[in-house]
């Protein structure tokens, strides 16, 4: 372990509002009715395998496709499918078709197999890896399997596991790291195998002191050894992968390019577990950890079906504290405000957060440059919001528009309240699809 | 922006030990001038006016480079062009192009020329005042490590606009200033060494450039505004080069005692340009990168 937290001069230090930290992960009861959303990830959507009428069971594939970037759905309970419905975005643009199930209440689920890790051969692990359904679980949902597949000459040299969770609220990962340690060390070990890096690390925020240690202390019993827990300043965003590359290893992802060109590989530490899960458990993505914070009675941490809708999450905490307020799925940062509390939960949902509006009254850009001095990647968001506003996406992009991550800490720091993640955002959708490519979070 | 009216007062406090009630009467008439003409401009355009303290601050720093023995109409002409030309004009705050407060200053000095080079000695609180050449005025270049000398300049005890005498004041505002964040440390300390090393080079006496005229009030209170500054940190730097420049070569060889003024007003009509082309290279460019859409 490192003595001192690696840490870097951009970005903003924000509050933390971890007031899950010490809640244990509860197990949400069974939900009556789920809604399976054929488009969890990032790349194609699935086709439906069912319709309505069918009988399913809990971890049984509902949605499946040939595309290359693509993950399967599973049902997360065991009943009937209803309907089959479509859902629209948060932003309005995307609508994702869902399948609706009805539960039975009896939970019963597909035959699992488990394998021993070691024994299997590497397309077999990734072959696992995708049949589960594992995408990325720090916000991306990128099929994990195609992450983990090295292609031509690939070599990397380094693998981080991302367990910085620098976003303010959400505790998901952290409580994973301390109740379930071993499965996120096994993931890393199988991980580890697929990608053969040289070098591992494990990136810890240092506001989750215990997880370090606890992490530290498995990791030091474990054969082979060689993991490197790292504890990192507690800055946002220090969890974005391309920011937690330049801190902990001092190089730069070239513009356009993917952290593997610089023999880099960063994953999630929710997302080694699963990994663990659907390989050594074969167990197919069909739960995850969510935070339920802000202005709820009861916040927590909990680890719910996929398809458990936003309403029936918030009910299990008690309910909001009050009318005037928004469902943010994410982060305070990085999240969007959920049009509809029917909308379910997905494979990328690692929070709900329930915050009071608080209206701002946009000004006048004073040319401050605030948001130039905390621009973790070092572009100038006034000016991109500018062009943004103008359409001139021209020169948006002569401005490095793409290589914006959305983190929002130009929106965070201007004193003249101008919306200026919005106008990038704006820009971005507009240039197209490509620009999703990357995402905020590992 | 009422934090920088309140390290203003640093420097105004020291104005008014020197020069009384002049200095009172000045800075009340700019400030009063200012904040109304703001007000009545905003209800001409019909947009929203609030006491943000932008307005009380153009009045202030106007004041402070103004001669203590102004006429009080002077003032207030100086104020309202400072406020309802040079800022209201061109669009309110955040789309000005040029300071203000030294706009002002220098559309004073041009219609003006005499009253505006009227200095006198520190009076205090008298009504009497005795005329004196302003060091920087002075035909003779004064005498290099004269300790006494540069006292006097640093606490004030000479004679020059009510503001700019005392440099202890004005460079403990804007150290303050800079502790605060408020404002960004680089383009002082790329202004005030570019004028050290010049003078340096050039065989002047560098302390008495660096503590005698408007140079501190503008390498910390005009030449820091943000909206007439280059937004990045690369562009601030360049911006204190230039005005650095400037303002040893209007003092040295220039028709003017002073440069200040007008090397931070030329910078700012060059700030649209520093940012085109003083842009930080972002995370990860590498030469021949560029987006794609």
């Amino acid at each position: 372990m490192k003595a001192g937290s690696k840490t870097f001069h951009y970005g903003v230090r924000l509050p933390d509002c971890k007031i899950t930290a010490d809640s244990p992960i509860e197990t949400a009861p069974l939900p009556s009715r789920v809604i399976i959303s054929l488009h969890q990830n990032l790349g194609a959507p699935c086709q439906p395998l069912v319709k309505p009428g069918d009988r399913v069971l809990a971890g049984q594939k509902i949605g499946d496709t040939d595309d290359s970037i693509s993950a399967p759905v599973h049902a997360s309970v065991s009943g009937q499918v209803t309907d089959i419905i479509t859902l629209a975005d948060a932003s309005g643009r995307r609508h994702k078709q869902a399948l609706v199930i009805d539960s039975d209440g009896k939970d019963e689920w597909v035959q699992l197999n488990p394998a021993n890790p070691d024994e299997l051969s590497i397309q077999d692990t990734l072959r696992r890896v995708r049949e589960a359904g594992v995408v990325g679980m720090g916000g991306a949902a990128f099929p994990s399997h195609i992450k983990l597949t090295l292609t031509g000459d690939t070599q990397i040299d380094t693998l981080i596991l991302n367990g910085c969770e620098c976003e303010p609220y959400i505790t998901a990962d952290h409580r994973i790291m301390l109740e379930h340690g071993e499965k996120v060390l096994s993931g890393l070990q199988i991980i580890r195998r697929l990608v053969c890096p040289d070098e591992v690390y494990i990136a810890i925020e240092d506001n989750k002191r215990d997880a370090i240690a606890h992490l530290s202390q498995l990791a030091a019993s474990l054969n082979g050894g060689g993991i490197n827990i790292v504890p990192m300043s507690t800055r946002y965003p220090t969890g974005a992968r391309e920011i937690l590359i330049k801190t902990l290893l001092g190089r730069e992802v070239p513009i356009n390019q993917r952290a593997r060109s610089i023999g880099v590989l960063v994953h999630n530490v929710s997302t080694a577990m699963a990994v663990h899960q659907a390989v050594v458990e074969g167990k197919p993505f069909i739960e995850r950890v969510v935070t339920v914070s802000g202005a709820v009675a009861q916040p927590k941490n909990l680890l719910v079906r996929l398809g458990t809708t936003l309403d029936d999450l918030l009910e299990l905490c008690g309910g909001s504290c009050n009318d005037n307020i928004q469902l943010i799925s994410g982060g305070p940062m990085t999240g969007s405000a959920q049009p509809d509390a029917g909308l379910p939960v997905t494979k990328a949902t690692s929070c709900v957060l329930v915050k009071e509006i608080e209206a701002a009254e946009e000004m006048d850009c004073i040319r401050c440059g605030s948001c130039i001095d905390v621009c973790p990647k070092r572009l100038e968001p006034v000016t991109l919001a500018k062009y943004a506003r103008a359409g001139r996406y021209q020169d948006c992009l002569r401005y490095y528009i793409d290589a914006c991550l959305r983190c929002g800490c130009c929106s965070y720091v201007c004193p003249s309240h101008i919306p200026l993640l919005h106008y990038i955002k704006t820009a971005q959708a507009d240039l197209g699809g490509k620009v999703y490519g990357d995402s905020a979070r590992s | 922006m009422y934090i920088v009216v309140l390290v203003l007062l640093l420097p105004t406090a020291a104005s008014v030990y020197y020069f009384g009630y002049n200095a009172l009467l000045t800075i009340a008439i700019t400030v009063g001038t200012a904040v109304l003409t703001e007000f009545l401009c905003r209800k001409i355009r019909r947009k929203p006016f609030t006491m943000d303290g932008s307005a009380v601050i153009t009045g202030l720093l106007l004041a402070l480079t103004l001669p203590p023995l102004i006429p009080p109409w002077m003032a207030a002409l100086g104020a309202f062009f400072a406020i309802a030309v040079v800022k209201e004009l061109f669009g309110g705050l955040g789309h000005n192009i040029f300071n203000p407060a030294l706009a002002g200053r220098a559309f004073l000095q041009v219609s003006f020329p005499i009253p505006m080079a009227t200095w006198v000695a520190p009076t205090g609180f008298s009504l009497d005042a005795v005329t004196s050449a302003s060091p920087l005025s002075e035909a003779l270049p004064q005498s290099v490590g004269d300790w006494y000398f540069y006292r006097d300049l640093l606490l004030g005890n000479t004679s020059g606009s009510i503001g700019e005498t005392m440099a202890l004041a004005i460079i403990a505002g804007g150290l303050l200033l800079i502790a605060l964040r408020i404002i960004d440390w680089r383009t002082p300390f790329s202004y005030i060494v570019t004028v050290a090393v010049l003078c340096l080079v050039l065989g002047q006496d560098v302390i008495f450039h660096l503590l005698s005229g408007g140079l501190m009030l503008g390498a910390f209170f005009m030449a820091t505004d943000y909206v007439t500054a280059p937004l990045t940190r690369r562009g601030r730097v360049i911006f204190g080069l230039g005005a650095g420049i400037l303002t040893v070569l209007i003092r040295l060889y220039g028709g003017m005692p002073e440069g200040v003024c007008f090397s931070i007003l030329i910078m700012n009509a060059l700030t649209p340009l520093i940012d085109r082309y003083a842009g930080h290279k972002p995370y990860g460019y590498k030469k021949g990168a560029k987006s794609e859409a």
